[in-house]
């Protein structure tokens, strides 16, 4: 993990106390459909989660940021299990999750699209899906809905994945965590080397799961991306977070971007 | 009809075809290449007696390895206790066709013959399949990840095994009569192709069908073909590798005492260690084919048969080397194997 350097970037480390936007009176709050309190974890000897204190509403996208090394994979990995948790509580919708293997976390209906897609590139794409849809076959009117979320998946349909180009896998590494209906979508900087109109595609399509009340933390470095499709946001460094509010506030204070990330929106991108 | 063809649709020449053989399709290549070769060397009735008993032993070898190859792929386990299911499966066949089944095996009549065979091999597959399940539970499971451990465990694990089979059968050989029909020859043409050899291939060809199928057509093999590419990301989508290895391991391990007892028949003589004997043409043929692949497990274990007969036919003096040589020749043009099965 690479340490971060910036002393204004860790405001908790600072002063102790982390940085919350207050909710606009008169809007009610909506309720968690995830919550980690103080979750520690560990990558072999590393101590890679410094007590993370994270919420992720139901049915709104959340955007986790933070620099490179900042515990922003490692979280969504512990959310999974595949990271141990050392220390702390993790909640999904009310249930504990610690101490859950991957498979049964997944089974509680939350879907994880890692950074590395992890798309299956010996199976052809209808096997992809197949092999997602853990009823057995796809319901075919959410195949539709997907084949109109990414018109290349059904001209590739019988093609390796593995010959898809690389925005390509991505729509498919989408469209395998929602072919069934998820409460819960964990997915790992989707924008990561995609050309602009591939980002466009896949903007669209998370609009859509918004409109469809998936509940969404979405880990992301594009500012802009992220500014366009989240409505909370929290920052991630060294380990732990460092500031949670709307992403609005976030977006309109350019100095708080300085502060947390080191980089104003002006500047990304 | 359009006059103009594009350049994809000019002929080939037989050389290009060739090559883009050797390219697209390797396995098919190198089989065509090593089954033909041979007739330009010995007159063709003597190369079609050997050609079927390359076969009949490349089937027996290809249900032996085929499910070391999918262990090894699936949860990068190295389990060298393999050749002890293959020993299990032809002791306890032999014993069921020996004590039980004695009457019906010395009958004339071919289906009383299979009568007796048939549940001689479903027995030595069920068996070995039962003591693959113990052995993953007990030996294997605590040493994933740990290619040394599992190395140590499970040579260990088979000694142990070698020793039980002493201790239940005896240390000395064990003749195995082939059943009354299953004897002798079918002659063709002045040909005689031995019954028991077609038989093996027949059943050897038969059953990679029905695993090709299975790999390849049903929701099972999805999940194992995904699960040799990604073990973590089956678990993300839910499913428990680790009762998906433990079928795949008791279907190896049957796999493998089918095997045993095919070949115990094949040699109509079993000892204990004739499960490690074997294992050095079972490791070849899965490092041939690529490990992890049954397509080419299949292909791997008809190269080892009929580079076998062949050369023993043609200088039996490298008989014995004949296959690791084609095994180094097949690693230096394709270092991971005939179809290898790729890792992400």
């Amino acid at each position: 993990m690479t340490p971060i350097t910036n002393p204004s970037a860790s405001p908790v480390a600072r002063d102790g106390t982390e940085r919350s936007d207050q909710r606009p009176a008169g809007r009610p709050e909506p309720s968690a459909i995830l919550e980690l309190s103080n979750v520690h974890a560990d990558i072999d000897q590393y101590h890679i989660l410094h007590g993370v204190d994270l919420v992720v509403p139901r049915g709104q996208l959340t955007v986790l940021l933070g620099r490179n090394g900042a515990g922003k994979s490692t979280t969504l990995r512990t959310i999974m299990g595949l990271t141990r948790i050392t220390r702390g509580e993790l909640t999904f919708d009310g249930r504990e999750l610690r101490g859950m293997s991957t498979p049964r976390i997944a089974r509680q209906g939350i879907a994880f699209v890692p950074e590395h897609m992890g798309i299956f590139s010996l199976l052809t794409v209808r096997e992809n899906l197949l092999l997602a849809a853990i009823g057995g076959s796809p319901d075919p009117a959410r195949l539709d809905w997907i084949f109109t979320l990414f018109p290349p998946l059904k001209r590739f349909w019988n093609q390796p994945a593995g010959t898809l180009s690389g925005g390509q896998k991505q729509m498919l590494a989408i469209s395998r965590a929602v072919i069934e209906p998820r409460e819960l979508l964990l997915v790992d900087e989707p924008t990561k080397g995609l050309a602009p109109a591939i980002i466009n595609d896949l903007a669209d399509a998370f609009v859509q799961l918004k409109a469809q009340q998936v509940s969404i933390l979405l880990v992301e470095q594009n500012f802009h991306f992220s500014r366009r499709l989240g409505e909370t946001v929290a920052v991630m460094s060294d380990g732990r977070i460092v500031h949670r509010g709307s992403m609005a506030a976030l977006a309109d204070d350019e100095a708080l971007q300085h502060d947390l990330l080191g980089l104003g929106l002006g500047e990304h991108q | 009809m359009n006059a103009i063809s594009s350049p994809g649709a000019r002929k080939r020449s037989p050389w290009q075809a060739l090559r883009g053989m050797s390219a697209d399709r390797p396995h098919v290549f190198l089989l065509l290449l090593v089954t033909l070769l041979p007739l330009a060397l010995m007159p063709w009735s003597t190369w079609l007696v050997l050609t079927l008993s390359g076969m009949a032993m490349g089937a027996m070898l290809f249900l032996m390895a085929s499910g070391m190859s999918l262990t090894f792929g699936l949860m990068s386990v190295l389990n060298l206790a393999h050749g002890a299911f293959i020993s299990v499966g032809a002791f306890v066949g032999a014993s069921l066709l020996i004590y039980g089944l004695s009457e019906w095996s010395h009958n004339p009549s071919l289906w009383i013959n299979l009568a007796a065979v048939l549940p001689a091999f479903a027995l030595a597959a069920l068996v070995a399949a039962l003591l693959g399940v113990v052995f993953e539970r007990l030996v294997i499971r605590p040493v994933y990840g740990d290619h040394l451990k599992q190395i140590l465990v499970t040579v260990g694990g088979a000694i142990v095994i070698f020793q039980l089979i002493e201790v239940i059968w005896g240390p000395r050989e064990i003749p195995v009569p082939r059943p009354e029909a299953l004897r002798g020859a079918l002659v063709f043409g002045g040909i005689a192709l031995e019954k028991y050899r077609v038989a093996a291939v027949v059943l050897g060809v038969g059953l990679y069908a029905l695993l090709l199928w299975v790999i390849e057509r049903t929701r099972l093999g999805i999940l194992i073909r995904a699960g040799v590419e990604s073990r973590e990301m089956v678990e993300i989508h839910g499913y428990r590798i680790g009762l998906l290895f433990l079928a795949v391991f008791a279907a190896g391990s049957a796999l493998a005492g089918l095997g045993g007892a095919m070949w115990g028949l094949y040699r109509e003589i079993i000892t204990p260690h004739m499960g490690d004997e074997l294992m050095i043409s079972v490791i070849v043929v899965i490092i041939l084919g690529g490990l992890g692949s049954v397509r080419g497990c299949f292909y791997g274990a008809m190269l080892v048969g009929l580079v076998n007969l062949y050369v023993g036919y043609l200088e039996p003096r490298l008989a014995a080397v004949a296959t690791v040589g084609l095994m180094v020749a097949v690693l230096m043009w394709r270092p991971q194997g005939l179809i290898p099965v790729i890792k992400v």
